[in-house]
């Protein structure tokens, strides 16, 4: 459903990406490795059009996207987080989740004016999902509590229901468990089988191979801008040019 | 309660001066609340008090229609202003903005000379044009505005503005300000709303200067220059825009308390940018934030104790 072809993104004389090939099929949990400086986050910002490829293709479910700004990739279905977490952080967790459901309403600002039944009707609506997704992702407490002073592993979660608010096909995480516990980690591999169960597709970026062990069908492996192997995280785990570049190094580290 | 305030020093004339203050206030209210640092209101006001002035001096139109026609003007003015412009953000918004203001300001002083050179061409005769004034402006112009059209336009607006904030789009507006690519990951057509906001601002703008010229009967090009730009910023920085009762607060406060205080033209410049300065050091988020009073409290405890 997602595929990038030969995917370039120059930075002045800094190839952040180099002819990268990489497929997100329907409905599967595709995992992102590779050290710091690799091009992860570049690879990201380039599907979901806060940057665009220097050269290459990207077509998601048919359509070019490479040259797409953001809001229209968005309308597509496309959903993701960030690696420095970007709520609204003067605005509650509610309305961060009502903003995120921005492409759901229909109403318009003279009917909000007006005050008409059908832009209650929605407002309800919204109202009634932000409070659903605040539920499942054990936040309901904090509903009203600005964005930026929630405690970090609730801002990593209100982000990523944020991303299910504009209910995507296909979920760009980028590092959702960077700063967590093992057992927080844990819980949030659980979320994201929960997404592939509900059919949506996903392109994680991780550090934790016990995540990716968990949750991922398939695994990229990019190293300097380039992809250096692909498969399921078994063999990617065996394979000696990743141990090479990335595993053996975390070790060191 | 009239008798009381004039008793202050605050004459009828000065409190609806006061409330178109405030109207400015509210029209560049917009473009903060959405993380815009526009300074284009002063011009958008210059362009609805010489429309308005034009049609009821030359054509005789009641209030109604002048504002209708200098507000709509105003705004349709906003749109291909704001399409180039509003790809730039914070310092370089402002210069570029200033910019716009400086050439309305330079194209009203000029107007006639330029019609007259062009008829000049034309017909080979001097001729003398007088539209809109030159420097000296436009001159007796009926004195239509009333204290209550002012306050009923303030409360429509803030009307108008609490529904606005309880809209999807009033959503977007607030997560635009916050963080703009965030806001465009969520779906968020940033550069629609921008847009639209800057129109919204420039009708404001421009219905204030409708009142504005109905009210003081001579305008001129320099009351709507760079000082005017600055004092509507102020009214909003010195109320702040967390909510849109800061910036009406600050538009009365700040020309009502030069009238109180008696102060001359000269002194009004000092003291604006006096206050100014005092709010941006120790109230960022100005007067009417209950955050500000909170630190500010802290701070005073701390330096007592
Ligand atoms: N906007 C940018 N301008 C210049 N260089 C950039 C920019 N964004 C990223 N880079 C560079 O591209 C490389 C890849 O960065 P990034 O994608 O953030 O890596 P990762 O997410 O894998 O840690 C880094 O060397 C980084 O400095
Ligand atoms: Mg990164």
């Amino acid at each position: 459903m997602l595929e990038l072809r030969n995917v370039t993104r120059q930075f002045g004389g800094l190839l952040a990406l180099s002819g990268v090939n990489l497929t997100v099929p329907d409905g599967l949990i595709v995992g992102l490795i590779g050290p710091n400086g690799a091009g992860k986050t570049t690879l990201i910002n380039n599907i979901s059009g806060l940057d665009h490829p220097t050269s290459g293709t990207i077509h998601f479910q048919g359509h070019a996207i490479h040259r797409a700004p953001p809001h229209q990739v968005t309308r597509l279905g496309i959903a993701r987080t960030y690696q420095n977490i970007r709520l609204f952080g003067e605005l509650s967790a509610l309305q961060n989740l009502l903003i995120g459901q921005h492409l759901r309403g229909q109403a318009s600002l003279l009917e909000a004016i007006l005050f008409t039944p059908r832009y209650r009707r929605e407002e309800q609506a919204l109202d009634q999902r932000a409070h659903a997704l605040l539920e499942r992702f054990g936040l309901a407490q904090v509903a009203h509590v600005p964005a930026g002073t929630l405690p970090y592993g609730d801002q990593r979660r209100l982000e990523m229901a944020r991303a299910l608010a504009i209910q995507p096909r296909l979920v760009l995480l980028d590092e959702p468990t960077a700063g967590m516990n093992p057992s927080e980690t844990r819980e949030l591999g659980e979320q994201i089988l929960r997404f592939k169960a509900d059919g949506l597709a996903v392109l994680v970026i991780e550090h934790d191979m016990s995540l990716i062990h968990q949750v991922c069908d398939q695994v990229y492996v990019l190293n300097f801008g380039q992809i250096i192997a692909h498969g399921t995280p078994q063999t990617i785990k065996a394979d000696p040019v990743v141990i090479e570049a990335y595993l053996g190094q975390e070790e060191t580290e | 309660m009239l008798e009381w305030l004039s008793s202050l020093g605050i004459t009828e004339v000065v409190l609806q001066l006061m409330l178109i203050s405030a109207i400015m206030g509210l029209s560049i209210y917009f473009t903060l609340y959405t993380g815009m640092f526009s300074l284009a209101n002063a011009a958008f006001m210059a362009i609805g008090a010489y429309v308005g002035a034009l049609l009821s001096t030359q054509l005789d139109q009641p209030l109604g229609v002048c504002l209708i026609a200098g507000a709509l003007i105003a705004g349709l003015i906003a749109i291909p202003i704001g399409w180039p412009v509003l790809r730039l953000r914070d310092i370089y918004l402002a210069i570029a903005t200033i910019g716009f203001g400086e050439i309305v300001r330079i194209f009203l002083i000029n107007f006639d000379n330029v019609i007259a050179e062009i008829l000049r061409n034309q017909t080979g005769e001097r001729v003398r044009y007088e539209l809109l004034g030159g420097a000296r402006g436009i001159r007796t112009i009926p004195t239509y505005t009333e204290t209550w059209h002012l306050i009923l336009f303030v409360l429509i607006l803030t009307f108008l503005i609490t529904r606005l904030h309880r809209s999807r789009f009033g959503r977007a507006m607030a997560a635009i300000r916050q963080d703009e690519k965030a806001a465009a990951n969520l779906g968020i057509n940033v550069v629609y709303v921008k847009n639209v906001v800057f129109v919204i601002g420039a009708v404001i703008a421009g219905a204030g200067g409708v009142f504005f010229a109905h009210l003081i009967r001579n305008i001129t090009p320099s009351m709507f220059g760079f000082d005017r730009a600055v004092d509507i910023l102020a009214y909003a920085v010195l109320g702040g825009v967390t909510s849109w009762i800061g910036p009406i607060v600050g538009g009365l406060t700040l020309t009502g308390i030069p009238e109180i205080l008696r102060f001359s033209q000269d002194y009004r410049g000092v003291f604006i940018g006096l206050v100014l300065l005092l709010i941006i050091v120790y109230f960022p988020g100005g007067l009417i934030n209950p955050t500000a009073w909170r630190a500010f409290w802290q701070r005073v405890r701390r330096t007592h104790a």
